[in-house]
């Protein structure tokens, strides 16, 4: 059952993707182009994505989280934490200049495996490379602190 | 001026689609739909029984074109302007800082907002800018 949903909602954000036109770089890359205003070849639908998306998250979340708890698990499990860091500005200042790059974030990089070709592989190739060496970097623990040197 | 391929009605239609998705797996599941966070937490695969799940979702995102194609009749191609070069560096990045900052575009960008995080606030205007900042020297000053 569990299982089920999860293929569902992946199929449903899937088309959501490609209904918004979000899993195609060009039309995200058209966004992204501020500098195109001036020219008038500026997309802004990105920002209707977003409305949309945001719009119906903000009202079903606060819905669903009245309930308590969810159907097929114990509870909620959200991020705790809510104090911006350094880890997270860089992280994010990495993942923008990446999308400003190539236009493809996760999801519509995993919505082009078929139909994007070997260059959609490429760029999914090289995302599970990078999500694995965070993955790596984020779990070393600390360097042990130094020991006091001995005074003799 | 607005360009000919400003498609509001479709883009607002696709991001309430994205945003059932999300709602659904909170109601079901009582988790986040932030893809970076399904995909990289399958590598290597963390045990915490949600392991099936996951792939589960990833797989109905790679077939979502298949269904596309069957309802429409219109095969999805994306439009992919980089070269190989370039995917590559911007698949690293995107997939490196994504993890390293908690969540992209979905995790932060539609189910942090609406959860008003502080955090996922921070998040999406620092990739924001730095995205836009990026397709500006590219576009305009190379």
């Amino acid at each position: 059952m569990s299982i089920l949903i999860q293929f569902l909602v992946g199929l449903l954000f899937g088309l959501g993707l490609i209904v918004a036109g979000m899993s195609d770089p060009a039309k995200v890359l058209g966004f992204l182009d501020l500098g195109a205003i001036p020219q008038g070849t500026w997309d802004p639908s990105l920002v209707f994505v977003m409305a949309g998306g945001i719009g119906v998250t903000l009202i079903g979340y606060r819905l669903v989280l009245g309930r308590g708890r969810p159907l097929l698990a114990a509870r909620f499990a959200l991020p705790s934490a809510n104090r911006p860091d350094l880890r997270l500005v860089t992280g994010a200042a990495l993942f923008g200049l990446g999308w400003g790059l190539a236009g493809f974030c996760p999801g519509p990089a995993l919505v082009s495996v078929l139909t994007g070709g070997p260059l959609a592989l490429v760029f999914l190739a090289a995302m599970l490379v990078g999500m694995a060496l965070a993955r790596r970097l984020a779990a070393t623990p600390e360097l042990p602190p130094v020991a006091p040197a001995h005074r003799n | 001026m607005i360009a000919d391929s400003f498609t509001p009605i479709a883009s607002l239609g696709g991001g309430a689609l994205i945003g059932l998705a999300a709602v659904m797996l909170m109601l079901f599941q009582g988790r986040i739909a932030g893809i970076s966070g399904i995909v990289s937490r399958l590598l290597p695969p963390e045990s915490d029984g949600q392991t099936a799940g996951r792939v589960a979702m990833i797989a109905g995102l790679g077939v979502a074109p298949i269904v596309y194609a069957a309802i429409t009749g219109i095969w999805p191609v994306p439009q992919i302007g980089a070269g190989a070069p370039v995917l590559v560096a911007a698949g690293l990045l995107v997939g490196f800082g994504s993890v390293w900052g908690n969540g992209c575009t979905s995790g932060h960008g539609i189910c942090g907002l609406s959860r008003l995080s502080l955090r996922s606030l921070v998040a999406v205007g620092t990739f924001m800018a730095t995205a836009i900042a990026t397709v500006f020297v590219v576009r305009h000053l190379l």
